[in-house]
């Protein structure tokens, strides 16, 4: 159990991007994702914004080389173009030369497509082959087929806002284990009706601009997104000679069993998945030089979570920022799309600006990050706080 | 590493599975091709201030939960690991159904709270204060055996003591029509003696909950001891039988040293040829069981399976009714449990006597 | 007045599914959250969701809820002085 994960190839799509390149060029230029939505036809078009991706289903067909009989939904499609980024990033030709797992994570899986046909699947049968491809492990199977992944470990975790996060967790223990010599890790989610008028009824929508830590704060915007990491073991970096991104280095997950969906106002769970992580990752609170924040820009969460923040850093709270108003919250995606920024900092030494940021809260004085800040980075910790009371910390260092 | 122990089980499924102390001695026989699951009283174990907002698959559960937990004489695991193949298809249906029958109008948020796939996991911990590890895996028929997987992980590194491993499953009403309509249910009425022999396309389909806690302590009570899970996102047909000596071999065993095979056999004639390979190949001097029959077929319907295996394991009997072959042996050593759904997401789970 | 608060009554019953509670063991001056009825912040949001539908009242913020929704009383007050249906 003491080998070092490492990171040695990301892949993204968002709402700031098609690419690691693009993604990173939008973050450090400030350029955000929000827009009204365009893509889904609904009733909320006016009193909501979104991360939405510019691209089509048409487009993305084209742009996959699918059939024109295909059953992906866009949460597959989404995954395929993030993972194959990261396959290539990462060099690998061969994928059956190692034990290569894929562990995807997403909350809305083939939702889209069902809310789309849910009544015509009974009069119209060219659409029934999305039937199918509801179930949440469709889309990770796709990505498996897409990529040539056959006869491995594949899975997919659903744990709400955390799910990526933990996708990330498992396939740094199955590697530590020794399970598998190497595991893309990520997940993907799309934007539907049925997560905008879920969040509706729970009332955090924004219906601007989203403001992680702000005491004005509205509420969130919802995002899509998918991104990928590949995970490998100390044999196969020094086998293949790869170059290493960075590592996996602390990863924690605790429950907070206070609410079904807040988060507890004293920060309990993330409190307790913080410490965990710190301990796998064996250092100390004041070793973390950024923190990626879950930062949704809810009443609830950004309260929560910086008082997590004071529990487990005290006085000396590190440089953090929320992307989420550049991307929006890209639910069962954010934890892979913020370890593709963590790791994104890492590499480049800079602090990613907390945009939208006006007033602190009232509760505490914790001010985040607001401005590109270049600082040399050892270690950077992100956050994913989810429904159910799913708290996850990953920690991503620069060496082993 | 540490051996991993089965401590406890408990079954909520279409068979009298929620008497621990029985063991499939009152079965039901069914002529369908969908199968509710016998609804244990939910009041004795769910408050009805929680329960008022729960559908089926997550009372389903939380009781077969507290079951495993009582059982074991466990109050608090230290972890929560969960397997859903469809997550909570009634809620789900339900707010599908409100934005397009309201047009996005007048939606109240509990259907869509409780249609979170890791709903059933949130609220054990929930009532358990349980703030350990919590974690919900949906791939389809492997969803159960992912769960297992990292709990196995887990119990032999040390990192926990006690896991709470589960799969859950639920029938929607609209799910259910649309998987006739293509045919991934039979058109036809089966009856459970009979679904090997219905020759047909599609599956019985039911629900169901199952949950075990597993230990890496030993214990006078312990069902089984859990050697080995194994998943695979693909396997052809020919591969197959390299791939399950592989697997026993890499726990330093073969063919030879597995007393009983249970298969997931679903009556399905387009897929059920998988489990032949090996029926009627290197397995076909071994002895074969078969569950499918019984429980039904849904994603985690594997977890009756495990239910079946630990109850043979504890009880060293192996009940008529779910006999493969005419194979006899007096002792259940090894028991290896062989899954896969639509030829797809296979799973090895072995098993050996406390 | 009086029978707005029994149809309130019953809505809250039927909506929030409290299958072991009749109307007459709500009294009008009940606290309907914590120690009285036990209402939490889910069910909140679903009688929000019942003084637009049913009566006209949309609320932006969930807090505002929590003191409409004190009691029967208040909240039969608030919706005779508000409602547009």
């Amino acid at each position: 159990m003491d080998q070092g994960v490492a990171i040695t190839g990301m892949g993204i799509i968002s709402a700031i991007g098609n690419n690691v390149a693009e993604n990173y060029a939008s973050l450090i230029h400030e350029k955000k994702g929000i827009s009204r939505i365009q893509k889904i036809d609904t009733i909320h078009r006016d009193e909501i914004m979104v991360g939405e991706i510019p691209v089509s289903n048409d487009e993305f067909i084209a742009q996959l080389g699918l059939p024109q009989d295909n059953n992906y939904s866009r949460t597959g499609m989404l995954g395929v173009l993030a993972a194959q980024e990261a396959l290539k990033d990462a060099r690998i030709e061969n994928i059956d030369a190692y034990r290569t797992g894929l562990v995807s994570a997403t909350s809305v899986g083939g939702m889209d497509m069902t809310e789309k046909y849910y009544y015509d699947y009974f009069t119209n049968a060219e659409c029934q082959k999305y039937i199918i491809a509801h179930h949440a492990g469709d889309s990770t199977q796709k990505i498996a087929d897409h990529l040539g992944i056959n006869n491995q470990l594949v899975t997919t975790i659903s744990t709400a806002c955390s799910s990526a996060a933990n996708a990330i967790m498992l396939g740094a223990r199955l590697i530590k284990s020794g399970k598998l010599d190497r595991v893309l890790v990520g997940g993907s989610d799309c934007l539907s009706k049925f997560t905008i008028n879920g969040f509706k009824t729970l009332m955090i929508l924004s219906d601007t601009y989203n403001t992680p830590f702000d005491e004005h704060r509205k509420g969130l915007n919802l995002g899509e997104a998918a991104a990928f990491l590949v995970l490998e073991s100390d044999h196969v970096v020094k086998a293949e000679n790869k170059n290493v991104l960075a590592y996996v280095k602390g990863y924690g997950n605790a429950n907070d069993a206070y609410h079904q969906t807040a988060s507890s106002e004293n920060g309990e769970g993330a409190t307790l998945a913080m410490q965990q992580a710190l301990k796998v990752a064996g250092l100390n609170p004041k070793d973390i030089d950024y923190i990626n924040a879950h930062g949704t820009a809810t009443g609830n969460n950004d309260l929560s979570e910086g008082r997590a923040f004071i529990n487990v850093f005290g006085d000396e709270v590190p440089d953090f920022s929320s992307t989420k108003a550049y991307t929006g919250h890209t639910l069962a995606a954010a934890g892979a799309i913020e370890a593709v920024y963590s790791v994104l900092a890492l590499q480049n030494n800079i602090i990613f600006p907390n945009l939208n940021f006006k007033t602190p809260m009232k509760e505490f004085n914790l001010i985040p990050q607001t401005k590109a800040k270049q600082k040399e980075l050892k270690h950077v910790l992100s956050n994913s706080l989810g429904f159910g009371g799913n708290c996850s910390t990953l920690i991503f260092s620069k060496n082993a | 590493m540490k051996p991993v122990y089965i401590h406890s089980v408990a079954s909520i499924s279409a068979q009298n599975t929620v008497d621990e102390t029985a063991f499939l001695d009152d079965l039901v026989f069914y002529e369908d091709n969908v199968l509710p699951a016998i609804d244990p009283n939910y009041k004795d174990f769910i408050p009805p201030a929680a329960a008022r907002r729960m559908a089926k698959g997550i009372k389903m559960g939380v009781v077969a939960s507290k079951l495993a937990l009582n059982q074991a004489g466990i109050d608090k695991p230290d972890a929560i690991i969960t397997g859903t193949g469809l997550g909570c298809l009634r809620d789900s249906e339900k707010f599908v159904s409100a934005i397009l029958d309201n047009n996005e109008q007048f939606l109240t948020p509990t259907p869509f709270i409780q249609s979170t796939h890791n709903t059933v996991g949130g609220q054990i911990a929930l009532e358990l204060q349980c703030k350990g590890y919590n974690f919900t895996y949906v791939h389809a028929s492997v969803s159960f055996e992912s769960a297992l997987l990292d709990a196995e992980l887990q119990l032999k590194n040390n990192e926990a003591t006690n896991i709470l491993v589960g799969g859950v499953d639920e029938l929607g009403d609209h799910t259910t029509e649309l998987f006739k309509l293509i045919e991934l249910i039979k058109t036809e009425k089966v009856s459970s003696k009979a679904l090997l022999e219905s020759q047909t396309k599609g599956v019985v389909y039911s629900e169901g909950a199952n949950f075990f806690l597993l230990t890496n302590e030993k214990d006078e009570k312990c069902y089984a001891e859990l050697i080995d899970t194994a998943i695979f996102n693909t396997l052809k047909k020919d591969n197959l039988p390299t791939a399950v000596e592989t697997f026993l071999n890499s726990n330093k065993l073969n063919p030879e040293h597995v007393d009983l095979l249970i298969c997931g056999h679903n009556g399905d004639v387009e897929h059920d040829d998988y489990y032949e390979v090996l029926t009627s190949g290197i397995f076909s001097d071994t002895q074969q069981a078969f569950y499918k029959h019984l429980s039904g077929e849904f994603h985690t319907a594997s977890g009756f399976g495990f239910w079946l295996a630990n109850k043979i394991l504890k009880t060293q009997t192996l009940p008529e009714a779910v006999k493969l072959n005419h194979v006899k042996n007096s002792e259940f050593g090894y028991v290896l449990l062989y899954n896969q759904y639509l030829g797809e997401n296979h799973s090895f789970t072995l098993l050996r006597k406390c | 007045m009086e029978e707005l608060k029994q149809e309130l009554k019953a809505k809250i019953i039927d909506q929030l599914n409290l299958e072991d509670i009749n109307v007459e063991d709500i009294n009008d001056n009940d606290p309907l959250f914590g120690d009285g009825l036990g209402l939490d912040s889910i069910d909140a949001l679903e009688l929000i969701v019942m003084l637009d539908k049913d009566y006209g009242i949309k609320l932006t913020d969930p807090k505002e809820g929590r003191a409409i929704f004190e009691s029967i009383d208040v909240m039969a007050k608030y919706i005779s002085e508000h409602r547009s249906k």
